[in-house]
Parts: structure tokens; C-alpha cells; sequence
């Protein structure tokens, strides 16, 4: 466990932005999610680790409802993003999306430039009224991303000649340009190289200040590195919800224990 | 367990050997198939193209001969009115009469005569004068479009005309009417060799006439020999006999023509079914009709200019091998081209009309722009109709459509229209667009004007969606996910997602399935056939709702024209008709490599 930074660990004064209660969720007749219940909080970033297979991205998913896009998959349980049900029928996902961003572990810029991959959520929303106000939110969001600087000068190359973390980095600008309350991020880095994972890493430490963010991990140092609260997969079920410091020093579960120390993964 | 030396014997021995012989030469052998293969491929294309590029070559120049005209205003008029309605026709063939006088007596020669020149000359002529009425009362030259027959010959698809040696001195007996030329020398022995040689070539055919009788009679005398009654033996022999007399006359006709052509020397008669021959002396011409070593004896077709004796400089003969009963061009029609080829009115010009013309009787007159228009709007209706419904289906049925049994009902049946064929499409276009049907009571369709773009890029919409339908929809599976996975979390809805990310990634899949399809449909006749688009259009169609015809089906139509010169037309259209799928294959195949990785 090399260049472990361990960030603030007092989170109990934050709100909860996500709630979910007993979540299950089905592909046709298998059980991915079992009975799963889990706080996300405000300004916190949240991280999801276990060994593969274990469910997270596919709980991740639920959370902006991403699942509705697979026919055979079945959502049960509460999820209350600020109190009310993401899955309720007067909730648009389409609109859901907007406040719930996502960032793709295999880097996914569109085929067009810059500028219109970051301005492409705030125009379909609807979010700016002219050019102006676009160009605004798109300089705001590459900044906030910690790209501007490099990209400032080229907002209108294609998006996909940018290097792996470059991309990555669009990306979550890109998530960000609808101004989302949450952001889940799947494995963000797992493609990246060293170097461009710093870089990601150090912006998710800052975007914390502005959003929830989720970021699901196979690395448990990155896990302990980012993030304030950790929840431990396994199989389908959460075995362990607690602030990171804890999980990784003393935590609770046997299961637990077993993973962070190597056993198995 | 086997060891390791063991297993290095194994690879080793001469089992192994033996099986690595082999591998190579089956390998050698597939490749052996596959350039045998292709080179065949390569033959057929070869020859399939060759010939028609061959044919296509009497097609692309025309022949015109130049008259000198003088218009006074009494004959033409002065104003555009009076000039469109002179008669430019009768001008033209008096013209031709004054210039060959001794042509225009017989009736029948001046018929031959006119036709030397093609019926749309005179209004060539009449285009000409009302372009530039300052011609009225001037003398100009005007070079009028020779008739098909004329043209093919002056391309020599009729045999050409020979000169030979000659050396003698030939003395004319007169100067108009039936003349003999007697030469100083044996001048003509070689053209009676050839008289000869046909007169042999005209007994073969009457013996191999005879032996038909012959076999005639000879089943006839075996039916009698088996006849019942008697009265029926006695008709068959009767029969037999008939035919045996007629195997005699033959032979007997056959014999009096070996006889002749075996006498050396003599006088044979010129004809219709033996080579023509002319001789031109002191600037007049004169056709053969017998002919002897060193004499000819023949009727004055353009009169001579003196009696005088023409040392062998001075006068020529033309022979023509081809008889006048087998070819098209007539002696008299011979005699008029050549005459103003020596004089230099004849030219060849490249063929311009054939682009620029609609369809004519006239082969000289033909061309395809009509059709090629017809096709542009037929083929215009078609992607119309065609491109948007089967790109929307296709979005539909790939991103929209829940998966279960009608919609994979839907994509067997839409795989399988691909291959009905077209004939069928025209059936139904028929039923349902141009005629209508009756289903209850109640009419359907029948709402389009036949022979008409609309009607036939309808029919052909039918038939190209199939394939639109099934290369758009691989185009769209073709996109990756993650670029709809990353447009969904944006928050786009499936609708933008498909229109703003999925179709221009699949754009060019999609194109190039449509070229394709384009492509084929420029190249269906049956199913326009069908629907009337078969008829002889001579306007240039201005939209879809007039009668047109389309490439492919001017071709099958020229096709069955007699006429010779229609058959290098017919190919030379379908040489333009491969070049045009060749160009849209091309753009496929370019748009295609383009595009290949923008992502």
C-alpha cells in the first residue's frame, strides 16, 4: 500500500444527496443486487470496491438509471436522489441524467470537437439561452476539469485526438457542463497510465467541493486515496459501509478484511 | 509418457515428410484454383466488354456530306414564320437531283438517290437558316447527315471497295447509255476470277439444294414400300418422283454453272448476286454488266466527259465484293458517295447527336439523352422515397424496436424481399400504382400516370428499400456502444442519441449501401417494362409526370430493331450504361475507404 493518502475523514456533518433502501436488482431471472442500502453523501466522494463481478458497476448504474436501457433488467427497492424516487413514473431519466452525470471507464469523447462535447449536454437541456452564456459554461467546465489550459487554444479539433487522460479528463468535463449534482464515475482510471491517473485522481479531490461524486474502483489504494466513505461489494451484497479510514485500518466484516488484505480479489 | 526424443522423432520421420509433401501441394493446388479462377473471370469480362466496345465503335462518328446550297427568299421566305413552314425537304432532294442528273430520271435510282442523305437533314437545314436568316439569298455550304446505310458503309461494315492494277489503255464507245470499254490488256482477268469464284460458290448451293431433294425422295420411296393400300404407294411415288425431278433440275443448273466457271475466259454477267464493278473514266461512271478479260460492257450511271481513250492513269475501277442483294447499300448509292468522297464532301464527325438526342426510327437520328434524362428522374423519384423510409426503419427496427417475435418477423421477410425478383416489384407496381385494384368494393390506387418517373421510381423505391433497409441497419450495429453509452449519461434522450450520435457515425455505411442500391436500380428493365416505361418517347421527359423511358430499357428496345446501325448504338449505350455503374461503384467503394475509421 505505497503513497497512501488518507484525506479528511470527518464526514458526519454532510447531508445525504443519495439514499438508497433494500435495492435488488434482477437480470431476467438471476440476482445481481441483493438487498443493498447505502447513503450517499454531499460533498463526499464515495467509493465502491469488492473483486470483479461483484455488482458495483451494476448498482453504479441504478443510481442515474442507466439499467432502463437493458430489457431484461429489473430495479427494485428505494433510491431517493434529495429525498424523492429516481424511479418514480413522473421522473424523466432523461432529465435524471442530467443531475446524475456519468464518467465511462474506457474514455468516450464524441467524434466531434472539443467545444461541442462539452456543449452538447447544455444545449439538448436547454441550460444556456446564447453563444455567450455557452461558451461560459464550456470555458467553466474545461477549467474545472483541468483541461482548459491545454485545449484552450483547440476547441475545435476532434475531441478523439486528445491522449488517454486528456480524454478522460473531457470526459468528466463533459459530465460536468450540465451541472450535475452527483457524479458517478465507473473505473475512471483502469485505462489510464500513471501519470494521467494522478491527474484524475488530484481532480476528483477537487471536484469534491462542488458534487457528490461515486467512483467505482478495482484499485483499493486509489480507494483509499480518494475518497471518504468505501463500501465493500460481495456477490451482489454491500457487507460494508463505514468512512474510509475505518475500512481500511479496522474494519468490520471478516469479508472485508480478507479483501483489503489480499486474500482474495 | 512419451519423451522428448521420441516426439523429435516423430517430426522427424518420414510419415512427417510425407504429410508435409502433401500440405504443400494442396496448398499449391488452392492457389493454383483460385488464379485459374480469376483468370477465367478475367477472360469472360475480357470478351464481354470487348465486343461490345468493338460494336460500339461503328456508333461514334457520323458521316455527313457537304452540298452547296443557294436559297432565294421566293423558295424559303424571309421571316421565321415563312422559313419554318418551307419545304426544306423538297430543297434538298432537288438539290441532290441537279447535282446527279443522270440519277434522276429512273424512279426508282432517284429513290436510292435520296436516300443517300438522312430524313433529319432538311431540318437540320431548316434550323440552320432560321438560326441565321442572313443565309436567305447567299450561296453556303451545308453539310447534311448522311443516312445509316451510307454511314455503315463509309465505315466499310459492307466490305470495301478495291482498286486493282491496271495497265492498259481503255477506250470508251459512247458517253451516256449501255457502252463498252475495251482495254489494251487483260485488265480484268482477276475481277472474272472472281465473278467465277461466286458462280462455284452458287453451285455449291444448288447441289447442297439437290441432296435435300435427294434425301426427300428417298424417305418417300421407304414410306411407299411400306404403304398399306396402293392408292397410297402410287401418291408417295408419285411424291418420290417429284422430288427426283427436282434434284435434277438442280444438278443439271449446278452442272451449266461448273461448266462456266471452269472455261477459261469468256464473258460473264454482272448481276445482283455477283460483286458490283464500276469504272470511272474521263470523270464519268460507269456500272458493269458484263465483264471479259479485256472488255467491259456496262450502263453510264453519271455521264462521261468525252469518248476519249484513257491511258491507265486515268481511270480506275472499283470492285465490290459484297453482291448488291446482300448489303444494304445499293450500286447507285455507291457511285453518288463516291463520287462526292473524290470530291471531298464527305467528312467524319465525332457523334455528338448520340448524347444530346432522344430517341429516333432513324437510327442516324438516335440517342439516349432522353433515356439518360429519364433515368436521372426515375432515379430521383427512387431516392426520394426510398433513402428517408428505409434509414428511418432502419433506426427504428435497431434502436427503437422491442426484440421479440414480429420484429424478427419483420427482418426474415425484409431479408428476403431483397431477393424477389424484380419482375415481381413491377407486377405489383402495376397493380397497384398505374392500374389500381378493387379490394371490397373499394378502388385502390391506380393514381399514376403510366410510362411515367413517378410511377417508375415508385416501383423501383419497392425494390431498393430492401437493400437500404439491411445496409443501414449493419451500419448502425456497426457503431460501438460506449458512443450511445456516453451520449445516454449526458442525459440525451434515445431519440437524440440515435439522430445526433449513432446516424452520422453510420452515415457512411449507410451511403454506401444506398450507391449500391442506386446503382442496381439503374440497371432494372424488367419491372419498368412492366409498368410501360417501354414506349417510344422522342421529347426529353421535363419532370416526373412525363412519359419517359430509362437507359437499360432504351437498350432492350433498340436491341430488337433490324437494323444494323441500331446494333452499334445499342452497344455504345450500353458502354455509357457500364461506365455509370462503374462511376457509382467506384464512389462506394471511395466513400467506403473515406470513412472507414473516424472514430
Amino acid at each position: 500500500m505505497t503513497n497512501q493518502r488518507l484525506t479528511d475523514a470527518t464526514v458526519d456533518s454532510r447531508e445525504i444527496k443519495f439514499e438508497t433502501r433494500h435495492v435488488d436488482v434482477f437480470y431476467g431471472d438471476t440476482q445481481a443486487i441483493k438487498d443493498v442500502s447505502v447513503d450517499i453523501l454531499d460533498n463526499t466522494v464515495t467509493a465502491f470496491i469488492g473483486p470483479s463481478g461483484c455488482g458495483k458497476s451494476t448498482f453504479l448504474r441504478c443510481l442515474n438509471r442507466m439499467n432502463d436501457t437493458i430489457d431484461i433488467c429489473r430495479v427494485s427497492g428505494d433510491l431517493l436522489l434529495d429525498g424523492q424516487d429516481v424511479y418514480a413514473k413522473s421522473v424523466d431519466p432523461v432529465q435524471l441524467r442530467a443531475r446524475v452525470g456519468m464518467v465511462f471507464q474506457k474514455p468516450n469523447p464524441f467524434p466531434k470537437s472539443i467545444y461541442d462535447n462539452v456543449a452538447y449536454g447544455p444545449r439538448i437541456h436547454g441550460l444556456v439561452g446564447n453563444k455567450a452564456d455557452l461558451d461560459a459554461v464550456v470555458e467553466q467546465s474545461l477549467r474545472k476539469a483541468a483541461i482548459w489550459n491545454e485545449v484552450k487554444d483547440r476547441l475545435d479539433q476532434p475531441g478523439t485526438g486528445l491522449s488517454g487522460g486528456q480524454q478522460q479528463r473531457l470526459c468528466i468535463a463533459r459530465a460536468i457542463a450540465t451541472a450535475p449534482e452527483v457524479l458517478l464515475m465507473d473505473e475512471p482510471c483502469s485505462a489510464l497510465d500513471p501519470i494521467a491517473t494522478a491527474q484524475v485522481e488530484e481532480l476528483i479531490d477537487e471536484l469534491r467541493e462542488s458534487y457528490s461524486v461515486v467512483i467505482v474502483t478495482h484499485s483499493m489504494q486509489q480507494a483509499a486515496r480518494v475518497s471518504q466513505k468505501t463500501a465493500f461489494f460481495h456477490l451482489g451484497t454491500m457487507v460494508e459501509y463505514d468512512d474510509t479510514t475505518k475500512i481500511f485500518t479496522n474494519p468490520t466484516d471478516q469479508r472485508t478484511q480478507d479483501y483489503i488484505t489480499g486474500r482474495f480479489g | 509418457m512419451v519423451s522428448s526424443s521420441d516426439i523429435s522423432a516423430i517430426h522427424g520421420s518420414a510419415a512427417a515428410a510425407d504429410r508435409l509433401r502433401r500440405r504443400r501441394a494442396a496448398e499449391w493446388r488452392l492457389k493454383a484454383y483460385g488464379i485459374a479462377a480469376l483468370m477465367l473471370a478475367g477472360a469472360a469480362l475480357v470478351v464481354l466488354v470487348g465486343s461490345t466496345v468493338l460494336k460500339a465503335s461503328l456508333a461514334v462518328t457520323e458521316h455527313y456530306v457537304e452540298l452547296g446550297f443557294e436559297l432565294s427568299p421566293e423558295e424559303v421566305g424571309t421571316t421565321p414564320e415563312e422559313i419554318r413552314r418551307a419545304n426544306f425537304d423538297g430543297i434538298v432532294k432537288e438539290k441532290l437531283r441537279t447535282r446527279f442528273p443522270s440519277l434522276s430520271e429512273d424512279r426508282g435510282t432517284r429513290r436510292e438517290l435520296y436516300d443517300v442523305v438522312s430524313g433529319g437533314a432538311s431540318f437540320e437545314l431548316r434550323e440552320r437558316v432560321l438560326a441565321e436568316p442572313s443565309l436567305v439569298g447567299t450561296s453556303f455550304d451545308f453539310p447534311l447527315l448522311a443516312s445509316d446505310d451510307v454511314d455503315l458503309y463509309l465505315k466499310g461494315a459492307y466490305g470495301t471497295l478495291r482498286t486493282a492494277e491496271r495497265s492498259g489503255v481503255l477506250s470508251p464507245t459512247g458517253t451516256t447509255g449501255e457502252i463498252r470499254l475495251l482495254s489494251t490488256v487483260d485488265d480484268f482477268d482477276s475481277l472474272l476470277d472472281e465473278v467465277k469464284d461466286t458462280l462455284l460458290e452458287e453451285a455449291d448451293q444448288l447441289r447442297r439444294l439437290a441432296a435435300r431433294q435427294e434425301t426427300g425422295r428417298a424417305v418417300r420411296e421407304e414410306e411407299a414400300a411400306a404403304a398399306e393400300t396402293e392408292a397410297e404407294r402410287e401418291r408417295l411415288l408419285a411424291e418420290a418422283q417429284a422430288y427426283a425431278d427436282q434434284r435434277d433440275a438442280y444438278d443439271r443448273q449446278a452442272d451449266a454453272l461448273e461448266a462456266r466457271a471452269a472455261r477459261p475466259g469468256g464473258t460473264e454477267a454482272l448481276g445482283p448476286t455477283t460483286p458490283s464493278v464500276f469504272i470511272r473514266i474521263n470523270g464519268g461512271v460507269v456500272r458493269a454488266t458484263e465483264v471479259s478479260n479485256a472488255a467491259i460492257a456496262g450502263e453510264v450511271m453519271i455521264p462521261l466527259e468525252s469518248e476519249a481513250e484513257a491511258p491507265p492513269e486515268d481511270w480506275t475501277y472499283w470492285a465490290m465484293s459484297t453482291p448488291e442483294r446482300s448489303r444494304r447499300i445499293s450500286d447507285v448509292q455507291i457511285v453518288v458517295v463516291e463520287t462526292l468522297r473524290e470530291e471531298g464532301a464527305v467528312s467524319a464527325s465525332f457523334n455528338w447527336r448520340f448524347f444530346t438526342s432522344a430517341d429516333s426510327r432513324e437510327p442516324e437520328l438516335a440517342g439516349i439523352w432522353g433515356a439518360a434524362v429519364g433515368s436521372f428522374w426515375t432515379l430521383l423519384v427512387t431516392f426520394c422515397l426510398a433513402f428517408p423510409i428505409g434509414v428511418l426503419a432502419a433506426i427504428y427496427l435497431e434502436e427503437f424496436a422491442p426484440r421479440n417475435r414480429l420484429t424478427d418477423f419483420i427482418e426474415v421477410n425484409i431479408n428476403n424481399l431483397a431477393a424477389v425478383p424484380s419482375i415481381v416489384f413491377g407486377l405489383l407496381g402495376l397493380a397497384i400504382f398505374v392500374a389500381g385494384i378493387e379490394i371490397a368494393g373499394v378502388e385502390i390506387g391506380g393514381f399514376m400516370p403510366r410510362s411515367a418517373p413517378i410511377a417508375g421510381g415508385a416501383v423501383l423505391a419497392l425494390m431498393t428499400l430492401p437493400t437500404i433497409i439491411i445496409a443501414s441497419r449493419a451500419a448502425i450495429r456497426a457503431v460501438p456502444p460506449s458512443i450511445r453509452e456516453a451520449a445516454l449519461g449526458v442525459g440525451a434522450s434515445k431519440l437524440q442519441t440515435s439522430f445526433h450520435h449513432v446516424l452520422p457515425l453510420a452515415m457512411p455505411g449507410i451511403l454506401t449501401g444506398t450507391i449500391i442500391g442506386m446503382a442496381q436500380a439503374l440497371g432494372e428493365t424488367a419491372p419498368l417494362i412492366m409498368i410501360g416505361m417501354v414506349a417510344f418517347i422522342v421529347e426529353i421527359p421535363g419532370g416526373i409526370t412525363d412519359s419517359a423511358t430509362v437507359l437499360p430499357v432504351q437498350v432492350y428496345r433498340w436491341s430488337d430493331f433490324p437494323e444494323r446501325a441500331f446494333e452499334a448504338r445499342t452497344s455504345l449505350a450500353i458502354c455509357v450504361l457500364l461506365l455509370f455503374l462503374v462511376a457509382m461503384n467506384a464512389l462506394a467503394v471511395f466513400l467506403r475507404r473515406r470513412f472507414e475509421r473516424r472514430w
